[in-house]
């Protein structure tokens, strides 16, 4: 396969980005995405051009680490993780437009890596139990019915990589922050927390400029996890309860 | 065999208690030196990596009071590579009334790391996975439940009890969730100040203690110098000195090796585990190796045609012109064998010819009939990720064609040397995790790995470090101490030299270079006349390395050719060492068979008169014959046996 | 949050005040004394206790307010959604992942609603002060929806702007109870269905009187 490829590419935060167009030749359709802009990598390093930069690391879509938007989907036309893409899914003769995630939460770094620290603060803020190691009852102290294990795990699955918030039309982290306190929010271990939890994880994700939720549902949608929608309705049910009570403050 | 290397002192492990084996680990506890929780806060810890056993550390250590430098080289501590770990976590627990038993666990771990483990660091680490469980669940890690909201378990990897806890197929990626979770805790509550897109790049060593690091901010490239008490390294493994292997793209033994020519001993660089079932090399561009979880044994049928370059499609192959070659040599385990018998046996199929698929790698997995006896319904309930995860990668259905599986590098068992404390040579330095050498032996038992992550990370380590921080916090020290600006120096040289070189090939070419040796003569199967060759290549790479590399671009931005260039360098040191550590070993045991050494059947043959032994190696210098330091293994609780699955 | 609550609460009432608005309509099918008798009497709703007209002023009140919060919330939630991806951080190409429909209704919520509200005030100055009068004024109700609704190209005017408001409401609901936290996997395909099914029925409820007047089935 052929493929033309138009990137974008940026030096530094602080520069101009712009598209630029490349061409692909003999491409494997077995090939991964991220394989293909490798090939490309290396025929731009020996010809004296630096090399396009992307986040990757497990390669196995689990790490969370990739990510791009391609023709207009992050994570492009599979839903899956960027890794996980492979050519197949293109044809030959294919102009692909990669660009990297968009969001004022987001800023970028270099060419396609964008810096997703907000996501760590967000968690930073509420988003775990507080089990100092070694207070620990035995793990079957309190049993936890399968339901509500399995829903802590459906939500616990996300993998924080930010197609939610680079496809949400509002640029909003709601679904990652909603997948948070619906995991924590399913155990008995996240009960005494549960109220200040979604409070304070909000506040954070107000403060670090992500949009506001307008119930849309394209996170949802190319969420290479499934994290499902809902989560955002458990949310707001903990908020307006947490609100109702008083207890977040 | 001289010429490669120099025999020096014996070492021994000083902190290891004596006494019965189930009171060391409450001998050492007690007997090691306590810090008053107000004195914490003036002491600091440097910690290198995020992964289980580096963010359980921080989070742990954060909490006692300490202050806590976290660094990592991914841009979020939870992408650490802990997380790609599908199958469980063992603990000896017992829920399931089978048997099962700390000592139980701790016979199985001794046995399965083929005698080349500690037994005090076993039996420690076995009584520890009790609490790591604990301390999971009181997190909200969502483990595998039963209706009747308690714990679920399995058995894993050929044991006979169901001691494994886990969450679906990625166990990995909830524990290290829980641990980043806890981290990040201590993060806010400003115990643990967090470093990402960092890469340690240097030790600081001050008066024989190990005082700091020099970190290369990533994004700026700035040359940092941070200073601390002391140092964890819980940087992982070496894997990728094979360029393919199922870790991360990122994984790097940097951090070890730098530690390694600073003084520290690296124990056991050959014991490599290579596990059976992953999805082959499809092309040249192939970056890396997806694991599936062996469990497809269970079900599996694995065959080759009997006859060489039989090009049919498989499900026109008749049943009598098939190899079942695993249920023809091992009838009593048959596709169930271990995973190193799993993936020699592989090997040699491929090796005479009659591997399957693009250039002759890959053996069939076949499901056909599985279908057949348990319906499609059954196989999917069973196995649907799996079968969906390989088509994604391959676009071939594996309910209509065979899958297709080779063997891939999987986890290092070597490491850092480190004492009952996990303290290395260099006093202050002390390793966790994978990147240490102390608890598999020669072979690592499945859903082993996360459990000696998270023990040493939660449990172990935060009951050591107090012995030696007892006696902080020490010597003031800032960027203008001698040792510190040299050590930063060096790292500028280095990153200079790289970007200056400017020659006609990439990083990624010598990489797979590099792998493609190791692969060949130090991978499943090594001879001696191999490693040599190998060893030769490896050093001819290195020189041509260092004469013809081209990295583009600057320091002072993010540069990941940079970034890559400099792991491969120290990757070209370390293999070196791997070759010299196999040869040396003219045995063969749990992940390396040396083929001088194996029974008349073609197992591995163990030489426990000569080779009861970890080989810790000192380093001598760049391009200098090592210095070969042995720690004696003693067993006064397992017998020493060889292993039969006939 | 709070401006999303808001949006879902206000959104509630406009929904509750089409259905009583509906109801209305279609009383043009009870000929004109009941149609005008009706309109009459929401004047008298409440007295003696109200003055005169006092109930449908609290009502013009309560709607306007609800208006007007729906819409500041839209704004702000516009305007910081465009804060959150400003310019110079936009995509060169953008395509939803979502299937047409749903795309439709999910991102035309904020022009939908900007159209609602031109139509609003236009459909005020037909029907309820009659200075716009296509088809001639009446101080009769009944008469003047009659004159209107028998010219075509004020029944398709009609007949977009509702169609706007049933996509409008198809997600809006949805998205009111996902909002006020009543959405759970479980009950997803149900409250999916409460919202066609109210969209389509107010839809079909507001359509049905202009039709009947443009093919003489009243008049």
């Amino acid at each position: 396969m052929n493929i033309t490829l138009r990137v974008w590419r940026q030096r530094s935060s602080g520069d101009e980005g712009r598209m630029v167009t490349y061409q692909v030749e003999d491409v494997s359709p077995d090939m991964s995405f991220l394989e293909m802009l490798d090939v490309l990598n290396e025929k731009l390093t020996l010809a004296g051009e630096e090399p396009i930069a992307f986040d990757h690391d497990c390669r196995e879509g689990i790490c969370g680490a990739c990510g791009v938007v391609i023709d207009g989907v992050a994570h492009g036309p599979e839903t899956t993780t960027t890794c996980q893409l492979h050519m197949r899914s293109f044809d030959d003769g294919d102009t692909i437009t990669v660009e990297p995630w968009r969001a004022k939460a987001f800023p970028v770094v270099k060419d396609l890596v964008v810096d997703r620290s907000s996501f760590d603060r967000i968690i930073q803020a509420g988003g775990y139990i507080s089990a100092p190691t070694g207070s620990a009852p035995d793990a079957h102290a309190t049993p936890v019915p399968k339901a509500d294990a399995d829903r802590a795990f459906d939500a616990a699955t996300c993998i924080g990589c930010g197609a939610c918030v680079a496809a949400c039309p509002n640029a909003s982290g709601m679904l990652f922050t909603a997948a948070k306190v619906t995991h924590l929010g399913s155990v008995p271990q996240g009960q005494p927390e549960r109220d200040a939890r979604v409070v304070q994880m909000l506040n954070q994700h107000d403060e670090e400029e992500f949009g506001g939720c307008t119930n849309i549902g394209e996170c949802a949608a190319v969420c290479p996890k499934g994290i499902p929608l809902d989560t955002i309705s458990q949310l707001n049910r903990d908020l307006l309860g947490s609100l109702a009570t008083g207890s977040a403050e | 065999m001289a010429e490669l290397y120099i025999e020096g002192d014996p070492i021994r492990d000083e902190k290891a208690p004596e006494g019965p084996i189930e009171e060391r680990w409450d001998k050492r506890r007690f007997s090691a030196k306590l810090v008053n929780p107000a004195n914490r806060r003036k002491l600091s810890v440097i910690i290198v990596g995020t992964g289980l056993a580096g963010a359980s550390a921080a989070a742990t250590l954060g909490e006692a009071g300490y202050n806590v430098k976290s660094f990592c080289y991914q841009d979020s501590p939870r992408r650490a590579h802990s997380i790609a770990a599908q199958g469980g976590i063992n603990a000896a627990k017992n829920y399931r009334n089978d048997g099962d038993s700390i000592y139980r666990l701790f016979y199985d771990t001794v046995k399965g790391g083929d005698f080349r483990s500690r037994e005090s660091n076993v039996h420690r680490l076995s009584q520890v996975s009790v609490e790591i469980i604990d301390q999971c669940v009181a997190q909200g890690v969502p483990f595998a439940r039963e209706y009747g909201g308690l714990l679920d378990n399995r058995s894993f990897g050929g044991v006979q009890v169901s001691r494994t806890f886990y969450a679906r197929g990625q166990t990995g990626q909830q524990l290290l969730v829980g641990a980043y979770q806890a981290l990040e805790r201590q993060v806010a509550a400003g115990t643990v100040e967090m470093n990402t897109r960092h890469e340690m790049l240097e030790l600081v060593v001050v008066d024989g203690r190990a005082r700091g690091i020099i970190a290369r901010d990533m994004v700026t490239g700035e040359i940092e110098t941070h200073f601390a008490d002391a140092v964890v390294l819980a940087s992982g493994g070496y894997g990728n000195v094979f360029y393919l292997s199922t870790n991360a793209m990122g994984c790097n033994v940097t951090a070890s090796w730098r530690a390694h020519r600073k003084g520290a001993l690296f124990a056991n660089p050959c014991y490599t585990q290579i596990h059976p079932t992953c999805i082959p090399v499809s092309g040249d561009y192939q970056s890396k190796l997806t694991l599936m979880s062996e469990s497809l044994r269970n079900d599996g049928r694995i065959w080759v045609p009997k006859e060489g370059g039989d090009q049919r499609d498989p499900r026109e192959i008749p049943e009598e012109e098939r190899d079942y070659y695993l249920e023809r040599r091992y009838p009593a385990f048959g596709n169930l064998v271990p995973r190193d018998i799993a993936s020699r046996a592989a090997k040699n199929v491929c090796d005479e010819g009659r591997g399957v698929g693009p250039g002759g790698l890959g053996v069939y997995l076949d499901f056909a009939d599985a279908i057949k006896r348990m319906g499609r319904p059954a196989v999917e309930a069973k196995y649907g990720n799996l079968f969906d995860m390989y088509q994604r990668i391959t676009g071939e259905n594996p309910y209509e064609v065979p899958m297709r599986i080779y063997p891939a590098v999987h986890y290092t068992m070597g490491g850092l040397w480190v004492d009952y404390d996990l303290q290395s040579t260099i006093p202050g330095l002390f390793v966790t995790g994978e990147a240490n050498f102390s608890d598999h032996g020669a072979n690592r038992l499945g859903a082993s790995a996360l459990m000696q992550g998270l023990a040493d990370g939660y449990f172990v380590l935060p009951n050591t470090i107090n012995d030696y921080l007892a006696d902080g916090p020490f010597e003031t020290l800032d960027e203008n101490t001698p040792e510190a600006r040299e050590a930063a120096d060096a790292v500028r040289d280095r990153i200079d030299t790289l970007l200056s070189i400017n020659g006609d090939r990439t990083v990624d070419s010598f990489h797979k270079e590099l792998g493609q040796i190791m692969w060949d003569y130090c991978g499943m199967e090594r001879t001696e006349e191999g490693l040599r060759k190998a060893l030769d290549s490896v050093r001819e790479l290195r020189a041509e390395f260092w004469r013809s590399v081209r990295v583009l671009g600057s320091n002072d931005e993010l540069n990941q050719a940079l970034e890559k260039a400099g792991r491969v360098a120290d990757f070209l040191e370390l293999a070196e060492l791997m070759c010299i550590d196999a040869l040396h070993r003219r045995e063969s045991c749990g992940g390396h068979f040396r083929a001088e050494s194996q029974t008349e059947d073609g197992e591995a043959l163990r030489d426990d008169e000569n080779f009861s032994y970890v080989a810790a190696w000192q380093f001598s210098g760049a391009g200098q014959a090592p210095v070969l330091r042995k720690e004696d293994l003693n067993y006064e609780y397992v017998e020493m046996k060889q292993r039969s699955y006939k | 949050m709070a401006l999303k609550s808001a949006m879902a609460v206000t959104g509630a009432i406009l929904v509750l005040f089409l259905i009583a608005h509906m109801y209305g309509n279609l009383l043009v099918f009870g000929g004109r004394e009941a149609f005008d008798d009706y309109s009459h009497h929401l004047r008298e709703l409440g007295e003696p206790m109200l003055p005169h007209g006092g109930f449908l002023w609290i009502m013009r009140v309560v709607l306007l307010a609800s208006v007007l919060v729906h819409a500041y919330a839209a704004v702000a939630l516009w305007r910081r959604a465009a804060r959150a991806r400003p310019a110079g951080q936009r995509y060169a190409v953008r395509r939803s992942a979502q299937s047409p429909a749903r795309r439709y209704a999910t991102q035309t919520m904020r022009w939908g609603g900007i159209i609602i509200v031109l139509f609003v005030v236009y459909h005020l100055l037909h029907l309820t002060t009659n200075h716009i009068a296509p088809g001639g004024a009446s101080n009769s109700p009944y008469e003047r929806v009659v004159n209107g609704f028998s010219i075509w190209w004020v029944v398709l005017s009609y007949t977009v702007a509702v169609l706007v408001i049933g996509y409008h409401l198809w997600h809006g609901i949805w998205s009111a109870l996902a909002t006020l936290g009543a959405n759970r996997a479980s009950r997803e395909r149900a409250l999916r269905t409460i919202s066609t099914a109210i969209a389509t029925i107010i839809t079909v409820g507001f359509l049905i009187p202009p039709f009947s007047v443009l093919f003489g089935l009243v008049s």
